[in-house]
This record gives structure tokens, C-alpha cells and sequence, in this order.
């Protein structure tokens, strides 16, 4: 069975712990062996958190540098932070919506300026596709949905062996149904940047 | 229906680690449980709460502390009901009183006690190693790696309990705990109806006066006789591969090693041991597997526990086997491993060569800013820490104070711009070190604690500062509940989920005032000018004061209000 290791990063409340469950189940739901590792408590407060999701019959939980074969990011600079742990071949998939930090809200450190480093990481791997989050989950319904935005980017690429169904069936097993047709609609819109 | 009970036997689920345990301990037929929330473990006390008021044959309570939790779980298990408690590796020094001499004393039904580590202090204040509890109090151990692993060893884990008549310590670590991955599950016990336990007396066994632990501590030692014998046949304890290069592993380690020697197809070259019975060490199959290789890594997190156990195996068999891991500097002692730690020492220890990636040039990648966790924006303690800080400042001690800490989330007032923790020990440390610095120093002393925190570790001191007439304020941040964790009950709640609505409260002001500390007040830290005036006199005092800054967790609001 074809392996992959997916590292998915973002920041405190951006729900990537959804983003790794639903993609968990609908693994499950395919009869594909996954395993992934989370980090709760008090790093969850606004800090960078991380998955480890790792699918075709891997034991270990985490990624180390230079193993991910995807890298997901639902904040740039995550990503950008993250990259030593992908290859020169690595599959980025990110959100350019940034999410400032407060310190530097209050002056105390500096956000990059992202234009020309979206520039930097087309020029150096082979596959980056970069989608506005924040504003295709709006359009969607709402904002909280940007985590399916990425999941729908995810599955656009191809590289997961899912079909759509199984992404969305796993979706009405972790979503409550009033919130169910916004994240469709969310998934749709990320599905639509990678596929197409 | 809560999740972890709805699934059918056969059933393939993902889960959590922690729910694992939880699903493994309603099959094994779990009748009490008991628990101070602590992550990596918290999970399990969340579950377990939840499901009880679906499963009328199921007590489970969150105790004030892991040492109450402990001493519950072990009288239920005394009367003959299948018991369990849980907690984060530092809640099990909390609790250490209470497992050393229950060794002696043993259970009649099965009990397990799970302890989880956390390598790399994700969220702890240290990284200390709890398996050699296991080997300080004589109780057998076992170490999960994966959640269908901490399932299985669960249920074995009752069973074991129960034929020994001694608690169980399942250990796990934050990436067992908090690793995801697919369980096949069984049948869940029956809980139609509630179930009671029947105490037999026996002081002989029970009362460990000196004459009775003297006797009891040789039964210990027999049972670990036969336990090591259990340990060397365990199925929990395994092999794959063959060579002269051998490798002993043990929890989210062995992961590692299986997934770099499935890589890089090693099977033929490396023999590899995996131990999920850890204590008593399976003697027989270490000096087997020791005897079989000429160089051995030992690939385990934190400290060289079952590397010690190998040396001295070898030692005492007279086994010349080259043994590698820590000692000889193959493997760090801090912190959580991760691939490419376990590759670098097994090409170190065995001189394989794996192919190197080619490196990716990231100089481009700017410093980016750090995210530290944060306060909640809105949450009550930053304006607590405001009022403290501007009251101080307004009397002209703020540069003389020092500010002692404890644990939850108001530690984070170590951050600019609040910069209010200067010292900290653990839980209940806030109240009993300024004891000590009130004798030690001229510092005017403000010490910050959590109402949870307070009823966990913080009464006994408090006692200890009335009556030696220790000199400092004490701030009980009271947000009513135990957020860190995931908002677990506190006994002085007012705002409450409805499943606690019968329960009594305990008024923190109360209890502080008949502590006997004379200067107390409560303020709603939102109103800062009021909350001010208040604190002010108490401030300036040389004398014992407690400030109760009351509101509620802004999280916590929001829970509370949706259900």
C-alpha cells in the first residue's frame, strides 16, 4: 500500500484537530491503516500546533525532518516554519491567510511580508498550491470552515487515496448537521483549487 | 450515546490513545473510577465522567487530588470492584504515599492505575520518568505504544490485578496518550445496573501496622517472584527480525525502530525485542535475547530504565554483550524522541548507513515571530494580574515583590506584558514556598493560585501560614473550574453543568476565613477601580491575606451556557 506523510500545521483554534480527525475517518472508512499524534493542552492556547498524520500501515507518530511528503498549512508562516521537514519534492498546500501573532500585535516581533516569499517557495518546490482560506471559507458560510478548505485542497491533489465520498461521509460523522452544508461548501472550494 | 459506547464488537474506530484506555476499561468491566484531570491523561477522566450518567453500573468521580483519587480507587478494589484511576506523571507523586504502601496491602478486585508521561514537558513542569514507580514500589508495569496497544493492555491489566491482588500501572507518554490510531474493539461489560463491592475485613492484611507491613512486604516480594515469571512469557513482550544486531524497545520508541527497520528492509540483519511488561523485567528473556546478539541499542525515552535492567542482567549471567543506549551516549535523556533520533543511533550503534535526502536549502525563510500560548483574550486572570500589579505599583512595592506561582493556566502571567511568576515548584507550591520566603527574605510576597489548584494542594499550607504567622498574600484565582484541563468540576462552583446540580458547594471565602486568616476579601477582577480599593489595604500589610479574585473562565462560560 502506497504511504504517505502528512504534516498539517496552523495555529491554536484554527481547528486543525478536525481537519486530522475527519481525515482519520475517512481513512478508516477506506480500510487504510493511519496513525497520527496531536498536541493538547497548553500549547493550544494561540500557539503553533501541528499534526502528524501518517497513512499506509506507519507505527510512528511523528514526522521527522525531511519525511513529509505533504505539508498542509492553514497559516503561512507556519508553513514557512515548518519546511525542514519536507524534501525538495514536497507537496505544499496552504492557506495565504495570515494570523497575526499578538506579540506582534504589540510590537515585539515582526511579521514577514508574504508576497515575495509565496514567490520563493513556488521557485523552489515542485508542487505549491496556495488558496486565500479564510476568504473561500466565508464564501462558503463561515470562517470557522477554513480547515475544510484545506481538507478539500488536500483531496484535490490526488495524493491521499480517497475518494471524495469517503472525505465527506467522514465529514457527517464529525461535523453537527446545522454546520454540515458550509463545510461541504467549504471543501468544494478547496477541492476546486488543486484539482482543477 | 457517547462514542466510546456506542461502537459494536469487531467494530474498527479511531481513537485516541486515552480512549482507548477508556473503551478497554468498560470491557474489562470498570466499576469505580477516580481522577485528578492532568494532560497527557486528561482525556480519560473526561470520558469516563461523561459516560457514567449513560452507564448506571459506573461510578466515576474527579477527586480534589491524585493521592484522594488513588485511596478511592484502591477501597473500591479492596471490596472486590474492578477500579481505576488516572494521572499525569507528576499527579503520581502526588499520589506516591499512597502506591507505596498499597503494594503492600494489594486489592481483590483488579485495579490499574494509568500514568502518563510527557517527554519534552508539552505541558508539565518536568519530565521526570514514572516507570521507576514501578520498580520503588514493587508493582508491575506495562507500556502501550500505539492506542490499540493501550486498549488490549487495559483489559489485560484487570486481569493481571486481579491474579496478583496488586494494582497495575499502565504507563503511557504524551505520543501514546495523544496518538490517533485505528482500534478494533470488543464487547462492553454490563452496566444495566449498579454494582456493589462487599469490604472482608482482615486487619492483618489491611492495616499495615509495622508487625502486619513487615509480613506484607515479603508477600510483595513473592508476588513479584511470580510476576517476573508471567513477564518473561508475556505475548506483551515480543520479537521480529534476527542478526547479531539486536535492539530492546519499549512504548512509542518501539514505533520508531519498526518503521525505520520496515524502511530500509533491516529484518535480516537486526533482531529486535519489544517490551511491553516492563516490571518485574522479564529476566529470563533479557538474558535470552542478551546471550543471542553481540551488540545491543536500547531505544526508550527519558532515562535508562530498561537499559539499567539489561546491564545488570548481564552482569549477573556473566554475558560479555555490548550493550549501547544512553550510557554510552547513543541517545539523549531529555526529551521526546522522533525518527531521526532512533536513525542516527542505530547508523551510530550498528554502522548502517541510511540514504541521506538530499537537504533543502531554507535560507530564504526569514525569522519568523514566535507563538507563545497566550491568555484567552477576556480571560478574568489577566485583569486580576492588572489589579495586583497597578495596586503595587500605586503603593510603591511593586519593585520589592516577589510573586510565586502555581499550576494552570494563570502561569502564563511569566509573559510579558504581565511578567507576574517568579517561582514555582508544583501544585500547591504558591502557598507553601512563601512560607519559606516570608521567613528568608524582606521581599513583600504576592503569591497567585487557582481555585482547583487551591483545593488540590493549597489548604494544608494555608494552615501552615496561620499558624507559624507566615507574612504574604495569597490570590486565589477563582474561575470556577479547572480550565487548563478542559474544565473539569471544582468544589466551590457556582456555575455548573447540570449533571452536578445536587452536589453541595464549598465556599473558597468561607474556608479560607475559618482557616483562621484574618484579612480576606473577593473582588470581580473585571471592575478594576473597585476590585482596587479593595486590595489595597491588604497590600500594604505585613500580615497573612487572601484575595478570592472571582469570575468565571470565559471558555468555561460559554460551555456551560451551550449545553
Amino acid at each position: 500500500m502506497q504511504k504517505l506523510r502528512i504534516l498539517t500545521v496552523g495555529v491554536g483554534g484554527q481547528g486543525i484537530l478536525l481537519f486530522s480527525q475527519v481525515l482519520g475517518r475517512a481513512c478508516l472508512k477506506a480500510d487504510i491503516p493511519v496513525v497520527m499524534s496531536e498536541v493538547h493542552g497548553m500549547a493550544q492556547r494561540g500557539g503553533v500546533v501541528e499534526t502528524n498524520i501518517l497513512i499506509g500501515g506507519y507505527k510512528s507518530p511523528l514526522i521527522s525532518e525531511g519525511e513529509a511528503d505533504v505539508l498542509v498549512g492553514l497559516e503561512p508562516a507556519e508553513v514557512l516554519r515548518a519546511l525542514p521537514r519536507g524534501r525538495k519534492d514536497t507537496v505544499i498546500v496552504s492557506s495565504t491567510d495570515p494570523v497575526i501573532p499578538q506579540i506582534v500585535k504589540d510590537g515585539l516581533a515582526k511579521y514577514p511580508d508574504l508576497d515575495p516569499l509565496f514567490e520563493k517557495l513556488k521557485e523552489s518546490f515542485p508542487k505549491v498550491y496556495l488558496f486565500p482560506g479564510e476568504k473561500l471559507a466565508k464564501e462558503a458560510g463561515t470562517a470557522k470552515a477554513l480547515n475544510m478548505v484545506a481538507l478539500g485542497a488536500l483531496a484535490g491533489t490526488g495524493l491521499v487515496p480517497l475518494s471524495k465520498k469517503a472525505f465527506l461521509d467522514a465529514m457527517k460523522e464529525s461535523i453537527k448537521e446545522k454546520f454540515l452544508e458550509a463545510n461541504f461548501k467549504a471543501f468544494e472550494a478547496g477541492y476546486q483549487v488543486t484539482s482543477s | 450515546m457517547h462514542p466510546l459506547i456506542k461502537s459494536k464488537p469487531k467494530e474498527k474506530v479511531l481513537l485516541l490513545g486515552n480512549e482507548a484506555i477508556v473503551r478497554g476499561a468498560l470491557e474489562a468491566g470498570l466499576r469505580v473510577g477516580a481522577a485528578y484531570p492532568g494532560t497527557p491523561s486528561s482525556e480519560i477522566g473526561n470520558n469516563l465522567f461523561r459516560i457514567q450518567y449513560e452507564l448506571p453500573g459506573l461510578y466515576f468521580e474527579f477527586s480534589t487530588n491524585e493521592k484522594v483519587a488513588t485511596e478511592v480507587a484502591a477501597a473500591a478494589a479492596a471490596a472486590g470492584l474492578r477500579s481505576l484511576t488516572c494521572m499525569k506523571h507528576v499527579g503520581l507523586n502526588v499520589a506516591a504515599d499512597a502506591l507505596m504502601t498499597l503494594a503492600y496491602i494489594g486489592v481483590r478486585g483488579g485495579m490499574v492505575i494509568v500514568v502518563a508521561d510527557d517527554p519534552s514537558c508539552h505541558s508539565s513542569q518536568n519530565e521526570q520518568d514514572s516507570r521507576y514507580y514501578a520498580r520503588l514500589s514493587g508493582l508491575p508495569l506495562l507500556e502501550p505504544a500505539t492506542p490499540q496497544e493501550a486498549y488490549e493492555m487495559t483489559i489485560y491489566a484487570f486481569d493481571l490485578s486481579e491474579k496478583l491482588e496488586l494494582p497495575v500501572i499502565l504507563r503511557t507518554t504524551t505520543r501514546v496518550s495523544h496518538a490517533r490510531g485505528i482500534v478494533q474493539v470488543g464487547e462492553l461489560a454490563s452496566y444495566d445496573q449498579e454494582v456493589k463491592g462487599e469490604f472482608k475485613k482482615d486487619p492483618r492484611r489491611w492495616v499495615p501496622i509495622p508487625a502486619v507491613a513487615r509480613v506484607r512486604h515479603q508477600v510483595l516480594l513473592e508476588k513479584m517472584k511470580d510476576a517476573t515469571l508471567i513477564a518473561d512469557s508475556s505475548r506483551l513482550n515480543y520479537q521480529y527480525g534476527k542478526g547479531k544486531q539486536g535492539i530492546i524497545t519499549s512504548s512509542v520508541a518501539a514505533n520508531y525502530v519498526y518503521d525505520i527497520v520496515e524502511e530500509f528492509d533491516l529484518k535480516d540483519q537486526v533482531k529486535v525485542l519489544v517490551l511491553g511488561f516492563t516490571h518485574p523485567h522479564p529476566v529470563n528473556l533479557l538474558a535470552d535475547f542478551l546471550r543471542s546478539v553481540e551488540d545491543v541499542l536500547v531505544v526508550e525515552e527519558l532515562e535508562p530504565y530498561l537499559e539499567e535492567a539489561a546491564r545488570v542482567v548481564a552482569q549477573e549471567r556473566g554475558l560479555s554483550v555490548n550493550i549501547m543506549g544512553k550510557a554510552t551516549g547513543h541517545l539523549p535523556r531529555t526529551f521526546e524522541f522522533e525518527p531521526k533520533i532512533v536513525k542516527k543511533a542505530m547508523a551510530d550503534a550498528f554502522g548502517i548507513s541510511f540514504p541521506e535526502g538530499e537537504k533543502i536549502d531554507v535560507s530564504w525563510v526569514p525569522e519568523l515571530p514566535p507563538r507563545p500560548p497566550t491568555l484567552c483574550p477576556g480571560c478574568p486572570h489577566r485583569e486580576t494580574y492588572m489589579v495586583i500589579k497597578e495596586t503595587l505599583k500605586e503603593l510603591g512595592e511593586l519593585e520589592n515583590s516577589i510573586f510565586p506561582t502555581d499550576i494552570g493556566c494563570y502561569t502564563l502571567g511569566i509573559l510579558p506584558p504581565i511578567q507576574m511568576a517568579d517561582y514555582l515548584i508544583c501544585m500547591g507550591s504558591s502557598v507553601g514556598s512563601p512560607c519559606g520566603f516570608s521567613v528568608a527574605t524582606n521581599h513583600r510576597i504576592v503569591s497567585f493560585i487557582g481555585d482547583s489548584t487551591f483545593f488540590h494542594a493549597g489548604l494544608s499550607p494555608l494552615a501552615n501560614a496561620v499558624f507559624n504567622k507566615h507574612n504574604f498574600t495569597l490570590v486565589i484565582m477563582d474561575n470556577e473550574t479547572t480550565a487548563m484541563t478542559g474544565h473539569q468540576p471544582v468544589p466551590s462552583q457556582e456555575l455548573r453543568f447540570k449533571e452536578l446540580a445536587d452536589r453541595p458547594r464549598i465556599d473558597i471565602e468561607a474556608v479560607v476565613k475559618a482557616l483562621g486568616v484574618k484579612n480576606v476579601v473577593t473582588i470581580n477582577p473585571y471592575r478594576k477601580e473597585e476590585a482596587k480599593a479593595l486590595v489595597k489595604p491588604l497590600l500594604g500589610k505585613k500580615e497573612l491575606s487572601v484575595i478570592i479574585a472571582k469570575a468565571p473562565c470565559i471558555l468555561y462560560r460559554q460551555r456551560v451556557a451551550k449545553k
